[in-house]
């Protein structure tokens, strides 16, 4: 056994060399903001701080002075990349490039003043506000599990450590019985954020009462459904949390061997696991007598092969053994009989990575989040048509309103314009979900009440609507997506959702009856019921729930073949004001059809015969004077 | 010919020996082969099947059930358009049918004939906070517009000619 450190002398060696840096800069490196160039602003950042005679310590290994340069995960206000964010002020700056950089450090970090065009300016209300936590899209939140995401440096374990990190796992090791920490984290009544959320003790306690030398706990991070990602985030912001909660899984359960699976289309989370899992090993947080205690605990990170059927238990085990990910029959559950025929545990990210959070601070402490039957956090993926998308968390029960007023700060409009007024529908749980609409605007989002109405929090994927967006194209969207990842073992998901998309590009296209309504709804059920695993069951749901709130839409499309959204190609009709138009011969130009004839200064026509319907004419025209109706 | 091929096998045994020839490390064998020659050719499926022991068939129906792993040779340049539902509602069918028009490629011929560019689509990338995304090779470029990608395009377009040009010259 390796002579390491105790946790506690990692924190506090930590701290002290902490002692001696005055300031801080975090540059946000995940997804989002690398995307954006944020890697390019750290190396103009580190180059500013040197030249202005500042010493920079990259990394805290021996007692320095200077400014902290570090990198994090996601700060979740990925459009407003790339974010930095200075201590001790707690200044954000938004939209930064690398020329910004030499002002920064001459300006904030030496003379303590704010760069003012840098600064978050509401763009409802053009408000500006300098401090990250008083910045409505943070203010309004409830970073919990989200906490130390983006703070700290995620590749650096002793950050995690001197944050308390592990001393959860390690009081667990020395002072609980697997019995005792089920019977706390059921207590906590957390309950699973894969979506259909089961309580976490009650499978732990299932696993751990089978009796087998060797179990298994599986991280799912195999986050495929579109528009979700929370669980990439909080791979890449805090990778030892989600280790920690393993750890304490494999406590719990009498696991001695755990595997993350990652999707391959997260790259970066794939590296900051597996660097979390050596730093771990490296410091007797993982391995044989973790903690230099009598327990042990392995990890290994596997790398999905892109299926999204794979974030099913049973599949994912599958594709785990080497075979192709195909769902299994349950039961047995995978906690009787999973991996390789042994009791495993599947927990997913969101999930392990609140576990620490709550032997940390307490059950009861955890259940004053939340609602009474769903206690606790979740975080939500913000996207669409909104003025912040992002990465957000709330307690449970937090209303759609809250969401879409305060944090997401209003819906935007086609015309660019901030309000709810142009608010049409939210689709929650991606591809397995529903869509919730202006009449769900007060219901607690939670599980049971999303449940009740034919919803699901599912991962937490929100995706949101304004008033142009066809629900008949999105729900054909979501069927799409599930015919073409149906794994095709079972006949009624296989040929079924082949055949519900058929129907629903009938609609589109123009092609529908009186009998294709009816026979979508027959097949709907049909899939639901014969359908083995969760894809299938859950497929139908976004047609479903689409024809339950917005069946005008569809019987627009097939009496009148007509798009009320005016944005489905079939029934479209460009045409160009001619009130508006300046003739500036700008669409005629662009237009790759040449379906715009017209001279300068004359306004211009459009040849519907040989109009393609790209709609690039509308995006060019400076004037609005091109419109589509349907 | 033979000589090529067989330092190709090398390459193979190397990776399938790193995985301790272990059956059920049949994906990260598939990932992995895949890395070295971007796609996977039936030969060395064939190879890899033998070698661990199991069937052919059954290599081939792993390595077609997930979409990561390709059968046939892609471009230099892999341009994934995501069409993930946040892309998908910001209209990045737009972005898909302006590249496939650029290049003259359709979703059933989805790589230039001089080997330069895939177009493929991907159901979500997780960069939902910046649709719609585009990936070309490993780098993402966020709240696209089908002239921002096409403008890329030419960049890489250029740069390409002028490399040639340059081993030319």
């Amino acid at each position: 056994m390796p002579e390491t450190l105790s946790l506690k002398e990692i924190g506090l060696g930590y701290s002290r060399l902490k002692n001696g840096i005055k300031a801080r800069v975090v540059v946000c490196a995940g997804t989002g903001c690398v995307a954006n160039g944020s890697l390019e602003v750290f190396d103009a950042l580190k180059k500013s701080l040197e030249q202005n005679g500042l010493d920079v310590v990259l990394e805290l290994k021996k007692e320095e002075n200077g400014t902290l340069l570090s990198k994090s995960g996601c700060q979740g206000f990925c459009q407003m990349g790339p974010l930095v964010t200075i201590f001790p002020q707690g200044v954000l700056y938004t939209k930064v490039k690398p020329a910004d950089a030499e002002e920064i450090v001459t300006a904030t970090i030496k003379a303590n003043k704010l760069v003012e065009r840098l600064v978050y300016s509401n763009p409802s209300t053009g408000e500006r506000t300098a401090i990250l936590s008083e910045i409505p899209f943070y203010k309004k939140q409830h970073r919990y599990v989200l906490k130390s995401c983006g703070v700290i440096d995620p590749e650096d374990i002793n950050e995690y450590i001197a944050d308390n990190g592990y001393s959860s796992a390690e009081n667990a090791a020395f002072n609980m019985s697997p019995e005792v920490i089920c019977r706390d984290i059921s207590a906590s009544g957390l309950r699973g954020r894969g979506g259909a959320g089961f309580l976490t003790g009650r499978k732990w306690d299932m696993a751990r009462i089978q009796k087998s030398a060797k179990k298994y706990i599986v991280c799912n991070g195999d986050e495929g459904d579109p528009g979700a990602f929370m669980d990439r985030s909080v791979m890449e912001g805090n990778p030892h949390s989600v280790i920690e909660g393993m750890i304490i899984a494999g406590l719990a359960t009498g696991a001695d061997e755990g595997i993350v699976y990652v999707r391959t289309e997260y790259p970066l989370a794939v590296k900051r696991m597996r660097k979390a899992v050596a730093d771990a090993f490296a410091l007797n947080i993982l391995g044989s007598n973790i903690f230099a205690s009598d327990k042990s605990f392995n990890i290994s990170v596997m790398e999905g092969a892109g299926a999204f059927v794979c974030g099913e238990e049973t599949a994912l085990l599958a594709s785990v053994q080497g075979e192709r990910g195909m769902p299994a029959p349950k039961p047995p559950f995978p906690a009787q009989s999973g991996l390789w025929e042994k009791p495993t545990v599947i927990n997913n990210v969101e999930t392990l990575a609140t576990v620490p959070l709550i032997l940390r601070h307490g059950t009861a402490e955890y259940r004053k989040m939340g609602t009474e039957k769903t206690p606790g956090t979740k975080t939500f993926a913000l996207t669409g048509h909104v003025a912040n998308t992002g990465l957000i968390e709330v307690p449970f029960g937090t209303t759609l309103r809250h969401l879409l007023n305060e944090v997401a700060g209003g819906v935007t409009g086609e015309d660019g314009s901030v309000s709810l007024e142009a608010f049409k529908a939210v689709q929650i749980g991606g591809p397995s979900g529903a869509c919730l609409t202006r009449d769900h605007l007060d219901l607690p989002l939670d599980f049971d009440s999303l449940k009740s109405i034919g919803a699901m929090v599912g991962s937490g994927g929100l995706v949101v609507m304004n008033t142009c967006t066809c629900m008949v194209a999105i729900s054909r969207f979501f069927m799409q997506f599930t015919q073409n990842e149906s794994c095709g073992k079972c006949v009624p998901c296989r040929e079924g959702t082949k055949q519900m998309l058929n129907l629903l590009d009938d609609i589109l296209e123009g092609r529908a009856d009186d009998t294709t309504l009816p026979l979508l709804e027959e097949l709907a059920v049909a899939v639901q019921r014969g359908s083995l695993c969760g894809l299938g069951k859950s497929a139908p749901n976004p047609v479903l729930s689409t024809l339950k709130y917005f069946r005008q839409e569809y019987t627009a499309h097939i009496k009148e073949h007509r798009c009320p959204s005016g944005s489905c190609k079939a029934f479209i009709q460009y045409s160009i004001d001619p009130a508006l138009c300046k003739g500036c011969m700008l669409c005629a130009k662009k237009c790759p059809s040449g379906a715009i004839t017209g001279e300068l200064k004359k306004p211009h026509k459009i040849n519907t015969a040989a109009c393609t319907k790209c709609g690039i004419c509308v995006a060019s025209c400076k004037f609005k004077a091109i419109k589509g109706a349907a | 010919m033979t000589n090529r091929n067989h330092r190709k096998f090398e390459e193979v045994c190397r990776i399938l020996e790193k995985n301790g020839n272990d059956p059920a490390r049949l994906i990260p064998v598939l990932q992995q082969v895949q890395e070295v020659y971007r796609y996977l050719p039936e030969e060395i499926m064939s190879f890899v099947a033998t070698s661990l022991n199991i069937s052919p068939a059954k290599v081939f129906g792993v390595a077609t059930f997930f979409s990561h792993f390709t059968l046939k040779p892609k471009g230099k340049y892999i341009i994934r358009v995501c069409d993930g539902t946040a892309c998908h509602v910001k209209t990045s069918t737009g972005i898909l049918d302006a590249l496939y028009k650029k290049l003259s490629l359709s979703e059933k011929i989805n790589t230039t004939p001089d080997m330069l560019f895939t177009i493929e689509t991907v159901s979500c990338l997780g960069a939902c906070g910046l649709a719609p995304a585009v990936v070309i090779n490993e780098r993402v470029y966020g709240q696209m517009t089908p002239e921002k990608t096409s403008e890329v395009l030419d960049g890489i377009i250029k740069t390409e000619e002028k490399q040639k040009e340059a081993v030319n010259a």
